[in-house]
Formats: C-alpha cells, sequence, structure tokens
C-alpha cells in the first residue's frame, strides 16, 4: 500500500481524495485538506473585486496542488482562455477542463471538451478533462493528450451518487488513464464503491459543502476511499447468481 | 473608454500599472486579459490601455 501513488501527467500523489473549495467559507479549507487528507484541491476563475482584500490562495496550506477549473466555460475557446488565465495566476499547469452549454444539468460538452484538451495539453497543461461517460469520448481525449479522465458520476451538485456505474466501470476496464470519478458523490459509501469499482481517484466539493460538519465529512470521504482503495487492490469477493455457499466446515456432528 | 470588467472606464491611455494604481485589486492575486490575450505581468508598465480595449482582471475563487 506504501507504493500505492495516483499518477497525474507525472505528479505523484499519496491521496485519492481531490477537493473542491466551492460553496463554503474559505477559513473551512484548512480543516478540510487536513480532515480530507487531500494534495489537491480545485479553484475557480472569476472576476476579481476590489473590494475583499482576502484571497483563497491565502486560505490554502503549502504544498498542496492546485487545480483550476474552467467553469463558466461555454465552447473550447473559453476553456483554453480561463486555463491560459490561471496559469498567470502563477499556480501550476494543473487544470480541469469543465465546459457546459446548459444551466439546467449542466452537463459537460463532450465535444468541446476533446478540442479545449487537444489545445492545452500541446500547450504544456497538465489536462484534466471533465466528462460525461463515454467510451469513445474517452479514447479521444487520451489521444488529444490528457492526464486523466474525471466522468460524472450524476449531475453537478445532486448528491445523487452513481447514477452512471455501468458507464464508468467501461473507462475504468478500458483506459489506461486515471479515471477520477467526479461531480454527484454525495456519501462515502458512494465514494467507497467507486474506488472498489477501480475508480483512481474520487473528487467531492458539494457533498462536504452541504453537509452538517464539513472537517468530519471530510474524515468520512477519506476513510471510505482508503477502504474502498483497499478493497480494490484485494481484489473483491465473488458473487453467486444463485444458491448459497456456507462459510463453515459441511461436516457437522450432531446429527451422526 | 475602456470596458473593464463590464464596466465602461475612462482609462484610455494609461498603462496597467497605472489603471491598476487606482484601484484596490490585490495585484498580487490577479490576471489581466485584453481582447482575449493575456497581458503578462512583466508588460503591465508597458502595455496601454486603448480606445474600446475590452479587458478582464481575474483571480482564483472557491470552486469544485
Amino acid at each position: 500500500m506504501d507504493n500505492d501513488k495516483l499518477i497525474i501527467g507525472g505528479h505523484e500523489f499519496n491521496s485519492r481524495f481531490i477537493l473542491g473549495s466551492g460553496k463554503y467559507s474559505m477559513k473551512l479549507i484548512d480543516a478540510a485538506v487536513k480532515y480530507a487528507g487531500a494534495e489537491i484541491i480545485t479553484l475557480a476563475v472569476r472576476r476579481a473585486n476590489t473590494k475583499d482584500q482576502e484571497n483563497i490562495l491565502d486560505y490554502i496550506p503549502n504544498g498542496v496542488t492546485l487545480l483550476p477549473n474552467t467553469s463558466g466555460a461555454r465552447n473550447a475557446q473559453e476553456a483554453v482562455r480561463i486555463a491560459r488565465l490561471a496559469r498567470e495566476l502563477g499556480c501550476g499547469d494543473f487544470v480541469k477542463i469543465e465546459i457546459m452549454r446548459d444551466s439546467k444539468y449542466l452537463l459537460p460538452d463532450n465535444t468541446e471538451t476533446i478540442k479545449a484538451t487537444e489545445i492545452l495539453s500541446k500547450e504544456g497543461f497538465v489536462v484534466m478533462p471533465y466528462m460525461y461517460p463515454d467510451l469513445n469520448v474517452a479514447r479521444d481525449l487520451v489521444n488529444a493528450g490528457a492526464a486523466s479522465i474525471m466522468p460524472l458520476a450524476s449531475p453537478i451538485g445532486s448528491n445523487k451518487g452513481l447514477a452512471t456505474k455501468e458507464f464508468i466501470q467501461i473507462l475504468i476496464d478500458e483506459i489506461d488513464l486515471p479515471i477520477i470519478v467526479d461531480a454527484g458523490i454525495g456519501r462515502p459509501s458512494q465514494a467507497c464503491e467507486a474506488m472498489e469499482m477501480g475508480a483512481a481517484a474520487i473528487m467531492a466539493n458539494t457533498a462536504l459543502a452541504t453537509a452538517g460538519d464539513l472537517p468530519m465529512m471530510a474524515s468520512a470521504f477519506c476513510s471510505a476511499i482508503e477502504a474502498g482503495r483497499q478493497a480494490y487492490l484485494s481484489g473483491l469477493g465473488r458473487v453467486l447468481t444463485r444458491g448459497a455457499s456456507a462459510s463453515d466446515p459441511l461436516t457437522g456432528f450432531l446429527r451422526d | 473608454m475602456v470596458k473593464i470588467n463590464g464596466e465602461l472606464l475612462d482609462v484610455a491611455g494609461k498603462t496597467v500599472t497605472e489603471y491598476l494604481s487606482l484601484t484596490d485589486y490585490n495585484t498580487k492575486r490577479i490576471a489581466v486579459e485584453r481582447n482575449g490575450d493575456i497581458i503578462l505581468k512583466s508588460e503591465y508598465d508597458t502595455a496601454i490601455l486603448c480606445e474600446g480595449d475590452i479587458v478582464e482582471v481575474v483571480s482564483f475563487v472557491g470552486g469544485g
């Protein structure tokens, strides 16, 4: 287990929990990172304001890798602009591509995401595209230079869990890049299940931001993700299609 | 006029540095884009804002 590293674009991580930073107080980030055991945290890029001198970067512990997203982008061109601005903000080359055309369901635009991945990977970014789980699209993203694939589990922010389970499993089975389940994971048990399936990591934000006690929920997710990872590495026991199988020796003595 | 973060401002002819000095932006934590292209920090002293430019000044916020 000690050598079980998550490798994204040549960078090694021990934690398999990618933490979001949206929809909660910046003052909770330090505790969230600590209890989540997180080594990667996502951020968004927005118009700066002059009223608030506090900046989220001042609240993120040193050593945590920043993963800016391109939320707000409606096409590849806008995502590329946001990614370049994020890099200019001086926090490394990681970018999570997030392109949405529709504000009701917030579903990712896979076609534009492939285009943006191709452009940004050529510019040296470590590109982590958020996508609707589709094997053909995932293969195109691999060819476009993605460093990982981030399929959604259910609509973003819904906490509904693994609605796309079968299709995520196909990606895990067929794609060699880390498959990081992003969006919709609402409970630690769902994170654990995705990890048991062989997901490389879990990204969660709303599940924590809407929890009663954020740091405690971060800790619960951390435990669940580790448990799921160990279960996957150990190899799950088989499932019988019918009937039963005794766990005890079948040679009784009382009726002999 | 220059459109900065959606607002029309009378700052044409000023450098980025001169414009920023009139504001309360935390200049260590921002990036500046003009007409879709980034203005590097090293260019702030020399890049002059022009009539009709569309400028975005951005920073990081919480996000998922």
